[in-house]
């Protein structure tokens, strides 16, 4: 309740790693493609810096120029303007084969008529490391991806994770200042994506390389990732740790993208010290940190995630944000049930009730409900 | 009919057209000029099968020059077929864009037009005071006696054009597969233009290639209409050899005689070829 600045996230969470100079700078990067006779601006202006050893995730919706992003960074892309910076050195206008970073394609783009072996020894040999090195550290890679015993496959002999791994490996061989992964995870069953996951997470750990991962499922960034950049229409919305950016969403898109959450928009009723009571309707009141921009009579969207909500049929007591609602839908989803109820106003809440003990439904359809929360589980949204 | 039945009798139901097809005007014919190259006798008193294998001794005694000459042209046009179609190909495929078709199209345009028509047209453009040889002399860039036609070169330009979009597209549709992000893995691994074209472009495209070997060397060996158009008495393929045994002096063993003997050769150097290359490599990839 410190920082009573919504959205503040978008360039104050610091990198977890502190390292001299950072890995990887985005200074004003924008990319203008022509397409059609049309100019199509990709990336409008995205400014990072990524620390040493940082797992660093770019997370957006297709199309809102995170792949472009990091394609600037592997050298596949020019920027129109801006620069880009590994560990302090102006790359901007350097070819990918003498970039110090390495890439994972979506689709692996394995070499198919190599070996996994031939695959994986490619970048070492055309940097001419001698060639007793090349095959200790094969070796050594192909054991940290498991795929010992299988160096004389050929890409298409193997199974997805197979593939991705052996991508991965034909990557990390190389030792890059960091290792650029576009949604790698994309083509693989659900399972195995999880799977891998946790296996990237270690691989990452283990090699200490600075990762940036380009995905755009939510579920995947918030697991694996240090830092998260929400990209949207060519620019960052929010850069913060997965926590953050979950908890606290800045804006009304990142709350909208990550996670299900509810959006109200109400009327400032007052402001005590830090906090604005909203109201709704007759009986609700809902309290946010105030940002002092915001005066009595004023509308403020703010938004609170659907676990944070109780659902009771009797009218709380305390400190807490309270609405009213009518219960429009009850769905049984095992671990919990999730409530959809509607406002006086028309606005749909989405709640979810752990089914911690009992799997007893509180209230039925048609049923007048109260819905509560802790103040500092809404946030007001830029 | 059973349902069952039915979809196993589908397949050799699609084939049969096809079988007939080849069991009518490829076995049988084989099978008769195997027949015919092992005959004794004339046009006039007829022929009567004595396991006269001497048609082959006698073929290849008489005609050897004509064939190591044809198996020269052959591979010669070949080649030039390769340095001229491989970046033809390459640049259709890879810098083609969205007119990647009007290209190919373009490509086969003069396909349109007979066989013989383009190889006599040839002819004129090749005449020794004709359009390109003819203003060269005026201007004196060339000696007055200096002629193309009826040279080697007239009749392995000749093939080498007239077989050119049997090269190029196999080899297109090889480098069209390519994936881009394959060759940009290989930019992002350190490989430079020259190193990515030789380390991944290339060895993709190998099976196109062979397979554009297999459809211009066979018909440019066998090929009789360049060099009687095109070449002169120095010039003679073991094709003209064979048309003249069957049609003109009617020596049916030898000319069949001639035709197995050519045949053989063909298959042993493409096996040879397949071997040298790596079939199982090639179609491996191919059949990607």
């Amino acid at each position: 309740m410190t920082d009573i600045q919504a959205g503040t996230g978008a360039v104050v969470a610091a990198a977890p790693v502190s390292a001299d100079v950072p890995a990887i700078e985005l200074d004003s990067v924008v990319k203008d493609y022509v397409s059609h006779g049309e100019v199509v601006q990709a990336v409008k202006g995205v400014s990072l810096s990524i620390a040493e050893g940082e797992f660093f995730s770019l997370l957006g919706p297709s199309g809102c120029g995170k792949t472009t992003t990091m394609r600037m960074i592997a050298g596949f892309e020019e920027p129109t303007r801006g620069s880009v910076r590994l560990r302090g050195e102006d790359v901007t206008n350097v070819p990918p084969n003498r970039r110090d970073v390495n890439m994972v394609f979506q689709s692996y783009a394995l070499f198919p008529h190599m070996s996994v072996w031939e695959n994986v020894a490619f970048g070492l040999k055309r940097k001419k490391v001698p060639a007793d090195e090349i095959k200790r550290r094969v070796g050594d890679i192909l054991e940290v991806v498991d795929l010992v015993g299988r160096e004389k496959r050929r890409p298409r002999e193997m199974s997805g994770g197979q593939q991705q791994r052996v991508a991965l490996a034909r990557a990390l061989v190389n030792r890059p200042r960091a290792l650029l992964l576009d949604e790698p995870l994309g083509a693989l069953d659900l399972k195995l994506r999880q799977a891998m996951q946790i296996e990237l997470k270690r691989i990452q750990r283990d090699v200490g390389i600075t990762f940036v991962y380009v995905t755009h499922d939510q579920n995947e960034a918030l697991t694996m990732s240090d830092r998260i950049a929400v990209m949207n229409d060519g620019l960052v919305e929010q850069l913060a740790d997965p926590r953050e950016i979950y908890e606290r969403p800045a804006t009304k898109f990142v709350a909208g993208f990550i996670g299900t959450s509810n959006l109200l928009s109400g009327t400032v009723r007052q402001v005590t010290g830090a906090t604005a009571v909203l109201s709704f309707g007759a009986g609700d009141q809902v309290m946010v940190p105030a940002d002092g921009t915001a005066g009595v009579g004023d509308t403020v969207d703010l938004t609170v995630r659907p676990e944070k909500i109780t659902i009771s049929t009797e009218q709380p007591a305390g400190d807490l944000s309270i609405v009213r609602g009518t219960v429009a839908e009850v769905v049984y989803l095992g671990t919990y049930n999730s409530y959809t109820v509607v406002l006086a106003d028309g606005a749909d809440i989405t709640v979810f009730q752990q089914n911690a003990h009992d799997s007893t439904i509180t209230a039925g359809r048609g049923d007048t409900v109260w819905l509560s929360w802790q103040p500092r589980h809404s946030y007001a949204l830029r | 009919m059973s349902r069952r039945l039915r979809t196993a009798l589908t397949p050799y139901a699609l084939i049969f057209p096809g079988g007939i097809w080849l069991a009518i005007f490829f076995v049988v014919p084989m099978v008769v000029m195997l027949s015919l190259s092992l005959q004794s006798g004339s046009v006039e008193d007829g022929y009567a099968f004595t396991w006269n294998w001497h048609s082959y001794v006698d073929g290849l005694t008489n005609y050897h020059d004509q064939i190591i000459r044809s198996v020269i042209y052959g591979l010669s046009s070949t080649v030039i077929q390769i340095v001229i179609g491989f970046p033809v190909a390459y640049w259709i495929a890879f810098k083609g864009g969205r007119r990647k078709s009007v290209y190919l199209f373009l490509l086969l345009l003069p396909f349109l037009v007979s066989f013989v028509l383009r190889t006599i047209s040839w002819q004129f453009l090749l005449s020794d005071n004709g359009m390109l040889l003819g203003p060269l002399k005026g201007i004196g860039l060339l000696p007055e006696d200096f002629r193309v036609l009826a040279t080697p070169y007239a009749v392995i330009g000749g093939l080498a054009y007239n077989f050119l979009p049997f090269m190029v597209l196999p080899m297109y549709v090889a480098l069209e597969r390519i994936d881009p992000r394959v060759l940009e893995a290989a930019q992002d691994l350190y490989a430079s233009r020259f190193q990515t074209f030789l380390r991944v472009v290339l060895p993709l495209s190998l099976p196109g290639v062979f397979a554009g070997v297999l459809m211009t060397f066979v018909p440019a060996t066998s090929d009789y209409v360049n060099a009687s158009v095109l070449g002169g008495t120095n010039t003679t393929m073991i094709g003209n050899v064979i048309q003249n045994q069957y049609l003109i002096t009617q020596d049916y063993p030898t000319a069949s005689a001639l035709s197995f003997t050519l045949m053989a050769l063909l298959l042993v150097g493409i096996f040879a070829y397949a071997r040298a290359l790596g079939t199982e490599d090639v179609l491996e990839v191919a059949a990607r």
